[in-house]
């Protein structure tokens, strides 16, 4: 009942979860991290589903007068989803770095040739 | 003993004798044997490896199966227990966020309380992540920048130069781009927008800029010493206005910051969330153009 109810909430966990079977199974490098954004971008939605409040006005307040808080939705959970873009911006750049000197040292993107190939003996 | 090694030292000169005579003959036949032995040993233990890895490949796979699914049904289950969507009475709706609204726009200046908050209530942790994004263009510079001396040539299959369409269309939409990203930038305490935004639509134009014009003339426009400088300073400067204002905001101290929240509405409002808010704007557009000529073009200037 509250599963329909809650559908933005639902989409959001559906997002991660197809985020995390991605990170899990995939064994290209540059699956797991779009897997891993997914994840983020799951997280995302779920932050700003809870700010949302129906029937409200975006926080941007009249310059002149007075306020009233029940006008507007809420907006903390818009000042934590930046945060969580610009550090997801971040560790996705660093990751796909890592993962071109890892390309340039061994010749490819799969986790097991490159577990083979740097313990393996197989050069 | 003395005469001995003396005759040894002359023998030595002269090349008819080495100090490690009578034994390097002796292990010199050892490891050949070992190699004859050691290659088909390694064949068989490098398909053992390929088998074991394919045996915890499975059990890899079943029981990622199972984790993912158990995953799934549990933040699924979650959903249930949650408050209901865009209902009123939430718990996150609560003193915190009315105070935001009440009270924000008179204290901090801003129309945009979501500027007011991440720029003045919470502005240390905007300043944590512009410095996260720095730390990670330091990383990234780290692990990619391009030893100068080789001077090798990247291929590079694209190349918008030659399309017109792009072409055309590039040179009719960067100014228009890099207009919007100022605007963002400028605007962010009035209306929709602010720093990270503005920044990286600016960031953008100058990447579109980049892929379309050469990285040659980009360089020209953003070289390496500018982005650097720009981003120090950027940074250096929001830490120094947070500092002020966090010891002269307060009413308990007596000490009374010069910079006042001014008229809400009015361009020149807010006290120092518009400078604060070019600043992460200049430090998110560096980011942007630096991660591009990075992964592009391996070196910044």
């Amino acid at each position: 009942m509250n599963l329909l109810h809650n559908y933005e909430e639902l989409v959001a966990m559906i997002l991660f979860a197809i985020g995390f079977t991605m990170l899990v199974f995939s064994r290209n490098l540059i699956k797991k991290i779009m897997g891993l954004n997914i994840m983020d971008t799951g997280v995302f939605l779920f932050l700003a589903s809870m700010g949302y409040v129906a029937g409200k006005e975006t926080p941007i307040v009249p310059p002149t007068g007075q306020v009233e808080a029940g006008d507007y939705i809420n907006l903390i959970p818009s000042g934590l989803v930046l945060t969580g873009i610009v550090v997801s911006v971040s560790v996705s750049a660093l990751m796909l770095a890592l993962t071109v000197q890892l390309y340039k040292r061994y010749h490819t993107l799969n986790l097991d040739e490159i577990y083979l190939k740097a313990y393996g003996g197989e050069k | 003993m003395k005469t001995d090694l003396f005759a040894h030292l002359k023998e030595w000169e002269e090349g008819n004798w080495t100090p490690d005579q009578g034994q390097a003959e002796a292990s010199s036949l050892g490891p050949r044997e070992e190699k004859e032995i050691k290659e088909p040993k390694k064949k068989i233990i490098r398909s053992l490896e390929k088998k074991e890895l394919h045996i915890s490949a499975v059990q890899y796979r079943v029981i990622s199966v199972i984790v993912c699914l158990i995953l799934s049904l549990v933040l699924i289950g979650t959903v249930n227990f949650l408050p209901g969507f865009a209902d009123e009475d939430t718990p996150t709706t609560n003193e915190v966020y009315e105070h935001y609204i009440e009270e924000g726009r008179d204290q901090t200046g801003a129309v945009n309380t979501v500027a007011g908050m991440i720029l003045d209530y919470r502005a240390f942790d905007t300043l944590g992540e512009s410095f996260v994004l720095f730390t990670a263009t330091v990383a990234v510079l780290l692990l990619l920048e391009y030893k100068k001396e080789g001077k090798k040539k990247r291929e590079d299959g694209l190349d918008y130069r030659l399309d017109p369409i792009v072409y055309a269309l590039a040179k009719f939409l960067i100014p228009i781009i890099l207009v919007v990203g100022i605007y963002i930038l400028f605007n962010g305490h009035l209306s929709p927008g602010g720093g990270f935004s503005g920044g990286a639509v600016l960031g953008g134009g100058f990447i579109l800029y980049a892929m379309v014009f050469g990285e040659e003339k980009a360089v020209r426009v953003l070289s390496e010493k500018t982005v650097k400088i720009v981003s120090i300073a950027s940074l250096s400067f929001y830490c120094l206005a947070k500092s002020y204002s966090f010891f002269t905001g307060n009413e308990f101290n007596g000490v009374h910051s010069v910079i006042g929240p001014g008229n809400p509405g009015d361009l020149l409002s807010g006290g120092l969330i518009l400078p604060l808010n070019l600043a992460v704007g200049f430090v998110v557009c560096c980011t942007m153009y630096s991660f591009y000529m990075l992964f592009k073009r391996g070196r910044l200037d």
